[in-house]
């Protein structure tokens, strides 16, 4: 599969006249297409199989995947005979990319292939293909807009949470006693599982009659406290408490950049009568871009899946104020097992994103060249 | 002359007092900052233990404090089959508990297991070699591994579910291991890479002299030297493995099923039983807070591998 070159400098110890290395090679050729031919036979039997033609008497799909699994073996092997050194080099990298093909290329792919199909789990029809309904049918699903207008706001709350975890960094890189057992109190949260999180506090803690939250609510003056009655306040909750989980991740790699920063220039703006307000806008924002936007980019990656919370507290109520997508998919499967519509607004989710984040990292490293 | 030097000293001297003063205030708002950042982090932990020894009563009173606005009893963890006087009975409750436990336990430390392994070889061999497949060289193979990342559960979920159907992989634990090592997979290469890029190549070359090979040198020479690296990408896979509910949901039902699926399916019926919920959830975040509590450099460690340069 993957060829490697040698080092600059390094010879190429395979080739030569030997005959023994001739015939090694051979063998390797064949071995991999046998085992390729192998593996296509597998699957074309199986097909036959599963389509009534020839009834081998086979209830899964089983024999493909351990057809494919000799195969890689096979590969592997193969290339060692072939390419000698460069081929042991390629046995690095091959079982996860052979991996990461089985298990994501492959179903995404399979994937667009269910979403152009009519196709309901609980059903008896099973599958039927028809073509672009689905898109138009998500084109008019008032649900679906919905929730990607929910995942724009949840996007765009990461700025507080970063605008928060700078400040707790700042707080964690000051001159303080005990830092390691601060910054270990602020890790908690990041340990905690999303669905405890959501028991702990969106249904206990929230809870608008004995939660402590509700009780603190009251005493500030809200009589009636009610965390998950009116769209925005819903919105709110859910994303505080996602923030909440999340908020020690981006601090984390704030104080790893604020602790790398040379010392020698804040001591210079120190002497040269700069306040501390001062030399924050001058000096450490400027110098902490770089890992500003690497924290921001990767959270907005993780943003983009949230669903745990959402479907444990809300079950994206009240009236889909706080759906995000994927809450919104499990909830289209889950209650009414669509699995063709299901997969066409996953899919369509998929693309909405590539092209997002291919754009901010665009967008992002642009600015960046510009500034340097 | 003397009175201009005397004055400005006293000049100095009420400096020095402002300063002084600035200098604690400023002290005072950092503690005060950090101490109520604590309380954040902190509270809905302490309120979910405490929770789980209270009765209705102490629930709906919002006690707080143990042994002054209630008294703690066992409750909670009765009703789990895991309190003091109940641990030697039997009880379905418990061997529930326990077997959901052992599922996430298993799951999560064979993904995390599988996720290093491989990825620690792809890692190496991005760090080390020179690849060319069709087009692609390192960085865009690198690349191809990354943005495995931007994935959401939800693209792959549902073709998995009739994937999985297909191959009878439905509701096991080989089936939910395979997921969770591929949603991994991306994080332990990216800790990995960082890590093999700080151990230098002279030490590969020595060992190349010395006779090794590739495969040799990677596993005598390098990989013990990268052993940081690899707890770091392992337990960074373990909590988000633990932690993983979405796939899980889906994927299983009886056999396989996971604790956070066993949480998440008992705050939905039967109106809310606080005590045994809180019992619950301590449960099933108690593991993972000592591993933070005690692993929390390599945590650290594993969060920003690369991000600063």
């Amino acid at each position: 599969m993957a060829g490697a070159q040698p080092l600059p400098g390094e010879d190429f110890i395979e080739e030569g006249a030997d005959p023994r290395a001739a015939v090694r090679r051979r063998t390797g050729i064949v071995l991999i297409w046998v085992a390729s031919i192998g593996l296509g036979l597998v699957i074309v039997l199986q097909a036959l199989n599963s389509a009534g033609v020839l009834p081998l008497g086979l209830k899964d799909w089983r024999p493909t995947l351990y057809g494919y699994v000799l195969w890689a073996v096979a590969l592997g092997y193969g290339l060692v005979l072939t390419r000698g050194e460069a081929g042991r080099r390629a046995l690095f990298i091959l079982p996860a990319a052979l991996f990461t093909v089985a298990m994501a290329i492959f179903p995404t792919l399979f994937g667009f292939s269910i979403a152009f199909t009519d196709w309901n789990l609980s059903s008896f029809s099973g599958q039927k293909f028809n073509g672009f309904d689905n898109l138009a049918q998500l084109f008019r699903d008032p649900f679906y807009w919905n929730a990607l207008a929910n995942m724009v706001f949840y996007v765009l709350m990461v700025l507080v949470e970063y605008a928060i975890a700078f400040g707790l960094a700042l707080l964690l890189n000051a001159e303080i006693r005990a830092r390691k057992l601060w910054r270990v109190t602020f890790l908690i949260p990041l340990m905690l599982s999303p669905v405890a999180v959501s028991w702990m506090v969106g249904k206990s803690m929230l809870e608008y009659r004995f939660g402590p939250v509700a009780r603190f609510a009251r005493w500030l003056g809200w009589d009636t406290p009610s965390f998950f009655g009116d769209a925005w306040i819903a919105k709110l909750s859910i994303e505080a408490m996602d923030a909440w989980v999340s908020i020690p991740f981006v601090m984390i790699l704030l104080l790893a950049g604020l602790q790398a920063l040379p010392k020698e220039v804040q001591e210079a703006a120190r002497v040269d009568g700069a306040t501390g307000w001062q030399s924050f806008w001058k000096i450490t924002f400027p110098l902490m871009l770089p890992v500003s936007i690497t924290a921001i980019v990767l959270r907005i990656i993780f943003k983009l899946k949230l669903a745990d919370i959402v479907i444990n507290v809300t079950s994206g109520g009240p009236g889909g104020a706080t759906d995000t997508v994927s809450s919104f998919i499990y909830r289209e499967y889950r209650d009414r097992s669509n699995v063709g519509y299901g997969t066409m607004l996953a899919m369509f989710y998929l693309v909405l994103i590539v092209v997002f984040v291919t754009l901010l990292l665009n967008f992002v490293s642009k600015r960046m060249q510009r500034m340097t | 002359m003397t009175t201009a030097s005397e004055s400005f000293a006293i000049e100095e001297e009420a400096g020095a007092a402002a300063r002084w003063s600035r200098y604690l205030v400023k002290r005072a708002l950092i503690y005060a900052g950090l101490v109520l950042w604590a309380f954040v982090s902190l509270f809905p932990v302490y309120w979910t233990i405490t929770t789980s020894m209270k009765v209705a009563k102490n629930v709906q009173q919002g006690a707080l404090i143990p042994w002054v606005d209630y008294q703690p009893n066992w409750l909670g963890w009765r009703s789990l089959g895991l309190s003091p006087d109940t641990i030697l009975t039997t009880s379905t409750v418990r061997d529930e508990f326990l077997l959901r436990f052992l599922n996430s336990v298993t799951t999560a430390v064979s993904a995390s297991i599988l996720a290093v392994l491989i990825g620690a070889l792809a890692a190496y061999g991005l760090s080390r070699f020179r690849y060319k497949f069709l087009w692609m060289r390192n960085n865009d193979i690198s690349f191809f591994f990354l943005s495995q990342l931007i994935l959401p559960p939800v693209v792959l979920a549902l073709p998995f579910l009739v994937l999985y159907r297909e191959l009878a992989l439905l509701d096991t634990t080989v089936g939910l291991v395979l997921l969770y090592t591929l949603s991994v997979l991306p994080i332990v290469i990216w800790i990995m890479k960082d890590q093999f890029d700080t151990i230098p190549t002279e030490l590969d070359e020595a060992a190349q002299v010395d006779g090794l090979g590739s495969w040799g040198t990677f596993f005598r020479i390098i990989l013990p030297m990268a052993l940081p690296g690899m707890v770091a990408a392992f337990i960074l896979s373990l909590i988000l493995c633990w932690n993983e509910y979405f796939f899980a949901a889906l994927l299983t039902s009886t056999d396989a099923k996971t604790l956070p699926v066993m949480v998440a399916s008992q705050t939905g019926s039967q109106g809310i039983n606080w005590w045994s919920m809180a019992a619950l959830s301590t449960a099933a975040i108690g593991p993972l807070v000592l591993v933070g509590i005690l692993l929390e450099r390599y945590i650290i460690k594993g969060l920003t591998a690369g991000a600063v340069k």
